[in-house]
């Protein structure tokens, strides 16, 4: 499985970074009352899941909201793909008016997904605010102005190169794996 | 992802398998989305779409329209009766002139059969088929298969008649290749002369005898008597119809199983269905026109996702 990439972050340390962001989101938010979750899909899944999980055993709060947005018919690539972009299942039975967002995904590089996800997240009322948590920032490879409030690990690296995480659920480690070049 | 293998939707019969089930996954999601609070997504907000209906319709192109407006396209209505059709002008020259104003698609109602082929040939935008004279009504024939399997859980391996006026329908041909791509077994009934010979050899059963044909299905899709396609006499009169061909409560009750009634609508109550078979819990008709916005959508969605 993790033949070329080199391994930034392996699971020990990855299990410390995502517990460290939820401190870090307890210790800035405190009443995680009117909070809710959303991961968006289908990479910032897993991560969300983990998230919203370890929040609720922290926080001793059993009933955070969580949903999984899917941003595809939001996306402004559309098109631009040789096939056309598979949507995956959008799980959002709850509105956000006057609530606290945690937005969370895998990767914030471009910043064009979390745009997406922000008029996504219009479409389900008004929130009260919105946080972004990722668990790799690759800053230098912006195209619009979005920054995370909670990183797990900064990556930098030229525009090339591709950052790939992994999860034991799903590949069968937890890892953050670098490739110098996008895989074919 | 997959995409589909055709640039237009004409007709069932030249789309594959893995097209229907690509677009009845799309569709899954789409209906997600228009049950939300708010039903609109960004998708195709650079995409102007033409409905040019030279028939007239009214589920198929309130669905369309509303489906459209769903995914953010900007939309131009034509009906014929209200255009310079009446004054002359050819099916071409009116699509083009519309086409000059810069339109990305096409759906199309026509009473004449391959109107849409036509097109295709023609222009460049993308084209559906919204029902083209008696040869093919194909979202109509997915919104039918993906009521099917949503309410039995699959479409293969189901028994589906086919019942009414078949001669005049493009609803049952597109029905029959849909639900055979899909492994469906089919069958179609209806009086002799409403069945045209050529159905034997599209692999489906022909059958004279309603009763018989409901007591062998797990759904009947029941058809409208097209009058307004009738030239001639097929049948001595609608009441002898219903007497014969027409569905009622009474013969539900007398099967041992419960069976799930379609119909594609404009419903003729009394005629091909009573009331109380039309409302009861085994019909499934307004579902149909629900599912019809989200397989629309599906559509047009993987349609304009090949535009380059």
């Amino acid at each position: 499985m993790n033949t070329a990439g080199k391994n930034l972050l392996h699971s020990e340390r990855f299990g410390l970074t995502i517990e460290r962001l939820c401190h870090q989101l307890i210790e800035d938010w405190g009443d995680f009352s009117d909070a809710c979750v959303v991961g968006i899909q289908p990479r910032g899944v897993p991560l969300s899941d983990r998230i919203h999980e370890r929040l609720q055993v922290l926080t001793g709060n059993p009933r955070i909201e969580y949903g999984r947005l899917d941003i595809t018919f939001y996306r402004d690539d559309f098109r631009m793909h040789d096939t056309p972009l598979a949507p995956h299942p959008n799980e959002m039975d709850f509105i956000v008016t006057n609530k606290k967002v945690l937005l969370v995904d895998d990767v914030l590089y471009t910043g064009r997904t979390i745009q997406a996800a922000l008029a996504a997240l219009q479409h389900y009322g008004r929130p009260q605010m919105i946080e972004l948590l990722v668990l790799v920032d690759r800053r230098f490879n912006r195209h619009l102005p979005i920054q995370a409030d909670y990183t797990g690990l900064v990556v930098d690296a030229l525009d090339e190169a591709y950052v790939k995480v992994h999860w034991k659920e799903v590949h069968g480690a937890d890892e953050i794996l670098f490739f110098e070049k996008r895989q074919a | 992802m997959k995409q589909l293998s055709t640039r237009h939707l004409i007709g069932i019969k030249n789309i594959s398998e893995d097209d229907i089930q690509l677009i009845f996954e799309t569709a899954d999601n789409f209906k997600e989305v228009i049950n939300r609070p708010i039903k609109k997504v960004p998708s195709l907000r650079d995409i102007t779409v033409a409905n040019l209906f030279f028939e007239s319709s009214t589920r198929t192109r309130v669905s369309f329209e509303l489906a459209e407006r769903r995914l953010s396209a900007d939309i131009v209505n034509f009906t014929a009766s209200s255009s310079s059709v009446s004054k002359g002008e050819t099916l071409l020259d009116t699509v083009n002139n519309i086409l000059a104003m810069k339109v990305d698609m096409v759906v199309m109602r026509h009473p004449a059969p391959g109107a849409c082929v036509f097109l295709s040939k023609h222009i460049p935008a993308n084209i559906v088929n919204a029902g083209d004279g008696t040869h093919e009504h194909p979202t109509q024939a997915l919104l039918d298969a993906y009521s099917i399997r949503e309410k039995l859980g699959d479409v293969a391996g189901k028994k589906v008649a086919i019942i009414g006026d078949i001669l005049h329908s493009r609803v049952a041909l597109s029905n029959v290749f849909c639900l055979l791509k899909l492994g469906a077994k089919v069958r179609v009934c209806g009086p002799p002369t409403l069945i045209p010979k050529h159905y034997a050899e599209l692999g489906v059963e022909v059958s004279h005898d309603v009763r018989e044909s409901l007591r062998w299905c797990d759904v009947a899709n029941v058809l409208r008597i097209q009058l307004e396609r009738q030239d001639i006499k097929y049948f001595p009169s609608l009441r002898e119809y219903h007497q014969f061909f027409g569905i009622n409560r009474e013969m539900l009750d007398g099967l041992d199983k419960e069976i799930v009634v379609m119909h594609p609508g404009p419903i003729n109550r009394g005629v091909e269905l009573t009331s109380d078979v039309a409302d009861s819990r085994q019909s499934i008709i307004l579902q149909q026109v629900e599912n019809g916005v989200a397989v629309r959508m599906a559509v047009l969605y993987l349609l304009a996702a090949q535009r380059t």
